[in-house]
């Protein structure tokens, strides 16, 4: 059965099984590496996948839920906030292992797209879900108060 | 981790002791043993330089081969650093890849085989990456003073382009053939501290471009590979469970499922992906037999370790006559310490892939111990270590979770494709993929461990003795690593940390028991230190209240007699503001400790939520791990292992219901978060020792800071871990 989605900004038909959830078809059936399986559970988004604009836990998504829809990989994002929050990152060198990171990427650059300027509260409410077991947190808290400045100015 | 092999087992490589005599006198240049087997191998034709440890490519880059995983810890950008400094490189022109399982050629000089952890691998390569970039740099200025007819004194090298005051310059990209024809010099002379332009300074890590963008192929679980074949395997619920039926015919009956095979370690199910592989797990109807199965639950676990340290053990360390003492002492001292089992839960769940078609094996994964691994897999595979090679990847992170006395994630791949092979299917690459469930209750565990303290106090709350048992399994007896690390029964990983105490203990006595169970146990991020730390430093604490003195105060008297830890507890005193008054509701605890030869003192501030847990603001750290060769990175692994630690002693507890683990995920193994993370201020104390070791020694003081700030505001120790058991966390 055929999936109609837009994918990084391409338009894409995928004949898959639509309960596959959707990290596997981009992992496993597309090559896309990049979205990282952590958990399979939703607890710890390293998977996160943005459905148009919005994040979501792509382990948790499944083909069929993405049909008409735009779905934005840690491939594709190419945006204001997305280059804010690159440079940010690389400026404070935020990756340890670097496993979560697609994910956490992904999750503030959709964070710093709605709030510009996040405060810790909103950071808290934002990056709660995106585990990180090198603990880089105070990092990635610093790397966003910095994109949002490196945005403003 | 595995420091304690460092003297068994590496007599062809330097003890650390001569190594450090090397390091200390390094500035006088030292000769090299560049001329290593395998060399050839390795050098490439025409207009580019390769040596073991660097390569330079005639487009101006410059690659240097780790010998070491990188698993977050960042030794990748360390190695290079040392070898750019040594180079005169710009950075931007230096890459990194992991160097192949060659133990002739890549071992740690500590270990005497190829492997990575203990905190060792900057401390074991300074010498030897520095050596291989002045190497490298002398050749290539050799070759263009040839070129140039010039006398090699007048050339300058700078930021990667070499160049002469008559105007001549070149890249190292352009000098790069003519470089690999000089001789190999036999001496080189190595920088001198005041020289350094990246040691101790700034070095950007090299991975981090690549880590903002999806890392695409960096990780074993990335691996992707024509006609591949993913399997995902029904482990035993319970640890010492063994297959005794399998009905896999729902199983193979799903769309993309392949094969399934049964091999000791469970049954795989081999399918065209890993959702349809794990679909297909779940399809298995499996009885086990659980006749050598662990079957107890956790009350009855902690009850036998509270049985033995109530009992005398095995003599491990000690000195004067701590019994008579104690008899003398007018007050005693008593506490119980219950830790629980921990899994390490890197973010990336272990994975392989292989590839075996009957007279050679290829792995790709994160490996940690490639001598053993290559050594294990050829011995399951019937291939001399040499037919066995290994591409070793990215790791999303370990934290001793991938270095493997036993290897056991390389036997069930190399079964797995063994089976296949033998069954007449064609050669295939095969990845086996851990689920996170697969990992949380997969074993390998920090071990539960329990200790008793007793302290002798006079009249004065002056300490007199200091009885010390402690019980668990060990991690080293009943392994291959038995016969070189084990001594008189004693493994040294039970007790660091209260064994090599600095405290001055008047009359000390130690004794453990160790444990058995089918539960496989590991080293955790600082092994021992994870429990003997909390022990000493929260027993300290409370010893200093009941002396009536201030804790950094009373420390500091215990610790005259060593003064690298005493100045990291000074500096971390003093930077905090110890003694200054505190906001109402915050409070503040200490803790000192040395792992891996290096000392790190840390003092945690704390609050408390209206539900009563624990809220830890903010810790300030001081850490002495010698030459800070990259400060940024250093602070990193600081930051990282509090937060590792902290973690565990809010939460984490593997427990077991009559044999099976409780926990499955991220939802019952709850890891730390960004709510929970504090502020952290590393402070680096500048040093002319050589480096040591700092993936690991944030972790073992953030524990009993913790509990000591808790002690502060409620007059307790909490005596059981994790804290979350008690309403802490």
């Amino acid at each position: 059965m055929a999936t109609s989605l837009t994918l990084n900004g391409e338009a894409r038909v995928i004949d898959a099984d639509p309960q596959t959830p959707l990290l596997w078809i981009l992992r496993d059936t597309l090559g896309l590496t990049g979205t990282k399986f952590g958990c399979g559970v939703a607890q710890c988004g390293a998977c996160t996948v943005h459905l148009d604009g919005t994040p979501v836990r792509s382990c948790q998504t499944v083909l069929g839920d993405a049909e008409g829809a735009s779905i934005t990989t840690i491939e594709g994002i190419e945006s204001p906030a997305a280059a804010a929050i690159r440079a940010a990152w690389t400026e404070l060198d935020v990756p340890q292992c670097g496993y979560c990171q697609s994910g956490q990427i992904m999750a503030a650059t959709a964070l710093l797209t709605e709030t510009p300027k996040p405060t810790d509260a909103d950071i808290d409410a934002a990056m709660d879900g995106n585990v990180c077991r090198c603990a880089t947190y105070a990092r990635i808290r610093s790397a966003i108060h910095l994109a949002a400045e490196k945005m403003e100015g | 981790m595995l420091h304690h092999l460092t003297q068994p087992i590496a007599a062809a490589a330097p003890s650390r002791r001569t190594f450090l005599k090397l390091t200390a006198g390094a500035a006088g240049g030292l000769l090299l043993a560049l001329r290593l087997p395998g060399q050839q191998a390795l050098a490439a034709a025409g207009d580019s330089f390769a040596q073991p440890f660097v390569h330079i490519r005639a487009d101006n880059t410059i690659l240097v081969l780790s010998k070491h995983l990188d698993k977050g810890q960042g030794i990748a950008t360390g190695l290079a650093t040392l070898v750019a400094e040594e180079l005169d490189a710009a950075w931007e022109q230096v890459s990194v890849e992991f160097a192949p399982a060659n133990a002739e050629l890549y071992k740690n000089l500590f270990f005497g085989m190829q492997g990575t952890g203990g905190s060792t691998a900057m401390a074991n390569s300074f010498q030897q990456y520095r050596q291989a970039g002045a190497t490298a740099r002398a050749m290539l200025v050799s070759a263009a003073a040839k070129a140039w007819s010039v006398p090699a004194a007048e050339i300058k090298v700078s930021a990667g382009t070499l160049s002469h005051a008559s105007g001549k310059t070149a890249t190292f990209g352009e000098m790069a053939g003519a470089a690999a024809a000089e001789a190999i010099p036999q001496d080189v002379t190595l920088k001198t501290p005041d020289q350094w332009v990246y040691i101790g300074k700034s070095f950007p890590r090299v991975d981090t471009k690549a880590k903002t963008r999806g890392a695409a192929g960096a990780y074993g679980m990335d691996q992707r590979f024509d006609n591949m074949l993913v399997a995902v395997l029904a482990r035993p619920p319970r640890f010492g469970s063994t297959v005794a039926t399998v009905d896999d015919a729902a199983a193979r009956a799903l769309p993309g499922v392949v094969d399934v095979i049964t091999v000791p370690s469970g049954v795989a199910v081999l399918a065209t992906g890993t959702w349809a592989a794990m679909q297909g797990r779940d399809a298995l109807t499996i009885t086990w037999d659980d006749s050598a199965a662990e079957m107890r639950s956790t009350d009855a676990m902690e009850a036998e370790l509270a049985d033995l340290v109530a009992k005398p053990g095995l003599k491990a360390h000690g000195h004067g006559d701590a019994a008579a003492a104690m008899a003398k002492a007018a007050r005693v001292i008593e506490a119980d310490y219950q830790f629980p089992y921990l899994a390490h839960a890197p973010m990336e769940p272990l994975d392989i892939t292989v590839l075996f078609d009957g007279s050679s094996a290829t792995f790709w994964t994160g490996s940690q111990f490639q001598t053993i691994d290559q050594m294990v897999a050829g011995q399951v595979l019937g291939l001399t270590p040499d037919k066995v090679a290994i591409n070793t990847l990215w790791a999303g992170g370990s934290f001793g979770r991938r270095a493997q006395p036993d290897s056991h994630y390389f036997v069930e791949a190399a079964l797995i494709a063994k089976t296949r092979l033998a069954a007449g299917h064609a050669p295939q690459h095969i990845k086996v993929v851990w689920t996170r469930e697969d990992d949380i209750r997969g074993g390998y565990y920090r071990p539960m461990m329990r200790h008793r303290v007793r302290a002798g106090l006079d009249a004065n709350g002056n300490l007199l003795a200091w009885e010390h048992r402690i019980a668990g399994k060990s991690i080293m007896i009943g392994t291959a690593m038995e016969a070189f690390v084990v001594k008189n029964g004693i493994d040294e990983t039970m007790v660091e940390g209260v064994s090599n105490t600095t405290y001055a203990l008047p009359a000390f006595a130690l004794e453990v028991h160790a444990t058995k169970t089918p539960i496989p146990v590991l080293w955790w991020r600082s092994v021992g230190h994870t429990h003997t730390a909390y022990v000493m430093e929260t027993m300290i604490d409370r010893l200093a209240k009941e002396a009536g003195q201030d804790p950094v105060a009373y420390r500091e008297t215990l610790l005259k007699d060593d003064p690298r830890k005493l100045g990291v507890l000074k500096l971390a005193a003093e930077k905090a503001g110890w003694g200054a008054a505190l906001p109402e509701g915050r409070y503040r605890g200490v803790a000192v400790h040395t792992s891996f030869n290096s000392h790190v003192a840390e003092i945690a501030e704390i609050s408390f939520r209206e539900d009563g847990t624990v809220k830890v603001e903010k810790v300030v750290c001081a850490v002495d791990c010698g030459i800070p060769v990259n400060p940024d990175a250093i602070r990193a692994q600081v930051e990282g292992a509090i937060g590792y630690g902290l973690g565990a002693i809010l939460r984490n507890e593997i427990t077991f219901t009559d044999g099976e683990v409780d926990q499955a995920n991220f939802d019952t193994y709850q890891p730390l978060r960004m709510t929970d993370m504090p502020l952290i201020e590393v402070h680096i104390v500048a040093s002319a020792e050589a480096p040591t070791g700092i993936g690991e020694p944030g972790t073992p003081p953030i524990g009993p800071a913790v509990a000591n700030a808790i002690a502060a505001a409620k007059g307790e120790w909490a005596a059981t871990l994790p804290l979350s058991r008690s309403g802490l966390a």
